[in-house]
């Protein structure tokens, strides 16, 4: 039974208006705990290639609960939430590793890596200590289960019985995003993570904006990575959660010769000390440099030149979130290729030098909508009647979230347009 | 500790203490000059150290890379407005070598917000290879192993 949803004057339908308070405030935080990430979407919780052998597990979060994905055996996948049935107590504390049970440390009740009760120390009773009823039955107090779907070795979960089907739910231009990066057996080397003191529909709206990109992130303009006038195309679901993206750069060492001397940042002739941090060798035979994968609620899939990740928004409270990055290569890298991604990771991540912007422009935003909650932000870039379809560059993509979250969290607009 | 030892202790605390110093007194531009022409500087998760290679999160391979960094902080990127004080300890050298120094080190970095509110930052290890060139200590291999691996906001300054 979802809590009524909190009163929030949200002023138009198409999404052009966002009123502050929903960054803001505690109740409209655990509503969308309810609604959005308990509700009918699949949460995004780890890759397949971070448990690949039988047993092994690591620990997740849907919004902000936490849970363990794990791999059974018969090599089935398992999201289990990390909570004794019994007292409550965290299950698994370790953040990945292998384990045929995991164990509580409060009272040693044990789970397989299925999440059923397999071991309760006393369950008989011993002299002096009680025991369990003779109807108790370990089949009734296992670790309980989120649905589980995985797509090309994507792993998602959902608490709902009522979420479509993956491939229904993220469509087929998102299908092919993630089939463009996932085709090809990957390598995970690693994470990155920052803790942002902002709310995460911040980043949501961050990883759907074409438009700050060449603005507020100087090192892609001032390196000529990232121009304007590039060729962009993208996508989205029918539902308009979602959000795909993809930018060609016939070949971005080229762009310093190739003129638009025009745009501000843009320096000709700029060059970098050691260029080995832009030498890689693309990895797709498409042209495409860039790709932002927005999959709602929490997920983003990036390709950055030989940069390759997923990002995990991971909600803490109304005013926080954490970001994390699981970095990863091809299994069949050679050392050179490896060596380019581990130097291209200074791109990304919190230390990035494309993308250490992002978590300060959110943060900066936190800390000076503190009052005024019922005043909004104003999204009408690219003009309200732009086709999503075909108009990339402006802000339909954020306002088309901002109908589907205002949908599944239940806030009536208070204004009239459509 | 020999005479000897201890000279070159003393020498190598004070790089340390330099490096923290150039840091904090936003003399970056001097940074790249206190490793060697090929040094490595790297950030590195903790929780990445077991992986080989390990992920870092920034990598400069050789002066150039830092110089790029250096330029890349002040003409392009955008980060939160602060001071950083570093402040080493416990440093150790862990083997000396013909012509360098394995040194441990400990770091633990403050920053201090325009508003003089200060909040630690990043606590970790120093992983240096120390090696005389041009008649100076230089590092020819500085890793910051960060404890405080889930990054508040962002690291734009190296640690």
């Amino acid at each position: 039974m979802l809590r009524e949803a909190p009163a929030i004057a949200w002023p138009s339908r198409d999404g052009s208006r966002v009123p502050f308070e929903v960054f803001t405030r505690a109740d409209v935080f655990a509503r969308e705990q309810e609604a959005i990430f308990r509700g009918p979407v699949w949460n995004y919780v780890a890759l397949e290639a971070e448990i690949p052998q039988p047993n092994d597990f690591k620990t997740s979060f849907v919004g902000d609960t936490p849970i363990i994905v794990s791999r059974a055996e018969d090599g089935s996948l398992h999201a289990l939430l990390n909570r004794c049935a019994h007292r409550g107590a965290t299950v698994q504390r370790q953040a990945s590793g292998n384990a045929r049970q995991h164990r509580c440390v409060y009272h040693q009740w044990c789970y397989n890596s299925r999440g059923d009760l397999v071991g309760v120390p006393y369950r008989r009773g011993v002299p002096g200590m009680g025991g369990y009823a003779a109807d108790f039955d370990p089949k009734d107090h296992g670790l309980t289960r989120l649905r589980v779907a995985s797509h090309k070795g994507v792993i998602f979960a959902t608490f709902s019985p009522d979420t479509v089907p993956l491939e229904e739910y993220l469509d087929t231009p998102l299908l092919a995003a993630i089939d463009r990066l996932f085709s090809r057996p990957i390598k995970v080397m690693g994470h990155m993570r920052q803790r942002v003191r902002g709310n995460w529909k911040l980043y949501s709206e961050n990883t759907r904006d074409p438009y700050h990109a060449a603005l507020l992130h100087g090192f892609h303009a001032t390196f000529g990575l990232y121009r304007t006038n590039q060729k962009r195309t993208g996508g989205t679901d029918k539902a308009r959660a979602h959000s795909t993206g993809v930018t060609y750069g016939d070949d971005w060492r080229q762009a310093t010769r190739s003129g638009n001397i025009g745009q501000d940042k843009f320096v000709a002739n700029y060059s970098l000390a050691d260029p080995s941090l832009l030498e890689g060798r693309p990895d797709f035979n498409d042209g495409v440099t860039v790709q932002i994968t927005s999959i709602f609620p929490c997920l983003v899939v990036q390709q950055i030149m030989n940069t390759l990740a997923t990002r995990h928004i991971r909600p803490k409270t109304a005013d926080e979130f954490e970001l994390y990055w699981t970095y990863f290569g091809y299994a069949d890298d050679d050392e050179q290729m490896t060596t380019s991604r581990l130097k291209q990771a200074n791109l990304v991540g919190p230390a990035g030098l494309i993308s250490m912007e992002d978590s300060e422009a959110i943060e900066l935003i936190q800390r000076a909508i503190v009052r005024d909650g019922k005043e909004n932000s104003f999204l009408e870039f690219g003009g309200l009647q732009a086709d999503l379809d075909k108009d990339r560059g402006g802000e339909a993509t954020i306002r088309a979230y901002w109908r589907y979250y205002a949908g599944l969290m239940g806030l009536a607009p208070a204004g009239g347009e459509t | 500790m020999s005479g000897q030892a201890s000279q070159a202790y003393d020498t190598i605390r004070a790089l340390e203490y330099r490096y923290a110093r150039l840091l904090d007194d936003d003399r970056l531009e001097e940074w790249p000059k206190l490793f060697t022409d090929r040094g490595v500087y790297q950030v590195i998760p903790r929780e990445n150290l077991g992986r080989q290679p390990a992920l870092p999160i920034m990598y400069c391979d050789g002066r150039g890379m830092m110089e790029d960094r250096v330029r890349s902080l002040r003409e392009a990127n955008i980060y939160n407005l602060h001071y950083s004080r570093h402040v080493v300890s416990n440093i150790e050298i862990l083997s000396a070598r013909n012509d360098s120094f394995e040194v441990a080190a400990c770091y633990t970095v403050y920053q201090t917000d325009l508003e003089g509110q200060t909040r630690l930052f990043s606590v970790g290890q120093y992983r240096d290879v120390i090696a005389e060139d041009g008649g100076e200590l230089r590092f020819r291999e500085k890793i910051a192993v960060c404890d405080t691996f889930n990054i508040p906001n962002l690291l734009a300054i190296p640690l």
